[in-house]
């Protein structure tokens, strides 16, 4: 039980800090509104086309963001080197991966909440035909990224060219994620909606999600010493 | 006996590949015709088919390589112990070379068999993902600084972990099956002996790859040691 107050704990520090300040959301959304409109310029708009293309620019823009969320959320800890006061606490490191990853999880939750229904608007896409299902994937693809990438971003703290490093290490390791949430997002978005693929990618993403939260939980420890 | 390893693979797999060059190119029949599932079997590849004794013999040893930087990373994290970095670090150079054939020789093949550069299918796939993995990890080594080492070997771990995913992830197959129907089962008689022959060698490339880039990195340890050694006692400036 006091696992999860150290969890509850860390994810509303960080939480609190960006409640405040309000600079990753801000500067995340703003991004990736961007891309929208990028988007909308660089592709084709008439309505067979879009349909196609929708769900890559979706999970384009959550890649993007969620980089540079993740980035940025980890530098903070870096500023005043609150990281290795973080880890100092006398609280299991388990618990600072998790409050850690939940923070990020919804910061990267809350640009997708901005960017799909931009995306919707923007390009006149049928991405709420069903609601239910794209945010369920939304939601698992968001945790994902979030769980893998804190491992990394974590290690990544004291190295300089850690904003390359980031994505050339996340994306190889994140392209199943990102096939199973374009796959799951163009089958709701066709003409004929197939259900079946969309659940099976859903279910892909739960075992894939489940499978790297382990192992995180797993080497976080051996991976973040200072 | 460890000063021997090197020069004894490299000359095993220098004479190896010689042999396997002689005998794939004047010994190995030429290959074309349909097999029983009338299946493609190299009626379209004719001589293309040759490259298929490069292709396999490395893609073999790739495979082979990642599982053993694999393990040496798991191995690192428990220990601490460098010489378990050393291994996986190495074996991941060499992979990452190895990739780059595979990939290469891979395309060729492709396009006499299915006359294109390039198909999404399962194997082809897990093969460019695991090798952007690898030079990910060649990546991170270069220019990660003091705690490469550690971000290397997670990236490792997680990229074995995504393995069985990836392959899950893509649909159809229509690469040339493995197992007791694939192609290697099913070489014609004059090609098994080609055919083995470059796997062979192929592995004592890798091994004099990989003995001779662990001994490299060691000697630049203890060069490294012995020089910090000499400025602490003031002999060096």
């Amino acid at each position: 039980m006091a696992m999860f107050r150290h969890v509850a704990r860390v994810a509303w520090k960080d939480l609190r800090i960006e409640l405040r300040s309000r600079e990753i959301v801000y500067t995340m959304v703003f991004f990736g509104a961007l891309l929208v409109v990028i988007y909308s310029f660089a592709f084709p708009k008439d309505a067979r086309a879009v349909r196609g293309s929708v769900p890559g620019m979706l999970w384009v823009a959550i890649a993007f963001t969620g980089t540079i969320g993740l980035g940025r959320a980890f530098d903070r800890e870096r500023e005043n080197d609150t990281m290795r006061a973080l880890l100092l606490a006398p609280v299991p490191r388990l618990a600072v991966f998790l409050g850690k990853a939940i923070a990020t999880a919804a910061l990267v939750l809350a640009v997708a909440a901005v960017c799909t229904p931009l995306l919707a608007l923007f390009l006149n896409a049928p991405l709420f035909a069903h609601p239910a299902p794209l945010i369920i994937v939304v939601v698992l693809g968001a945790v994902g990224i979030a769980v893998i990438g804190s491992v990394f971003a974590a290690t990544l703290l004291k190295v300089r060219s850690r904003d390359v490093l980031l994505p050339v290490i996340l994306y190889p390791l994140l392209v199943p994620l990102f096939v199973a949430g374009t796959s799951c997002t163009a089958a709701l978005v066709a003409e004929i909606p197939n259900f079946e693929a969309a659940w099976y990618w859903i279910q892909f993403l739960g075992i894939y999600d489940a499978a790297f939260l382990v192992l995180s939980i797993w080497v976080f420890e051996s991976l973040v010493i200072e | 006996m460890k000063k021997l390893a090197v020069p004894v693979f490299a000359t095993l797999a220098a004479v190896g590949i010689a042999a396997s060059v002689y005998l794939v190119f004047f010994v190995a029949p030429l290959q074309f015709g349909y097999n029983e599932a009338g299946k493609l079997n190299g009626s379209s590849l004719f001589f293309n088919q040759k490259i298929f004794y490069f292709h396999v013999g490395h893609a073999f040893w790739l495979f082979g390589a990642v599982f053993v930087s694999g393990a040496g990373s798991i191995a690192f994290l428990k220990t601490r112990d460098p010489k378990w970095d050393d291994i996986a670090s190495a074996s991941t150079d060499v992979a990452v070379a190895f990739g780059a054939v595979v990939l290469i020789t891979g395309s060729v093949w492709a396009k006499a068999a299915w006359d294109v550069w390039w198909q999404w299918e399962p194997r082809l796939t897990m093969s460019l993902l695991l090798w952007l993995v690898l030079v990910g990890y060649v990546l991170v080594r270069r220019f990660a600084g003091p705690s490469a080492d550690r971000i290397a070997a997670g990236m490792a771990i997680f990229g074995m972990v995504g393995v069985p995913f990836i392959y899950k992830m893509v649909g159809q197959d229509s690469h040339p099956a493995a197992g007791s129907e694939g192609v290697v089962a099913t070489l014609g008689p004059g090609m098994r002996g080609a055919f083995w022959l470059s796997v062979a060698s192929f592995l004592c490339w890798y091994l004099a790859l990989v003995i001779s880039r662990v001994q490299s990195t060691r000697a630049e340890r203890e060069l490294r040691e012995l020089r910090e050694r000499g400025l602490d006692l003031g002999v060096l400036q």
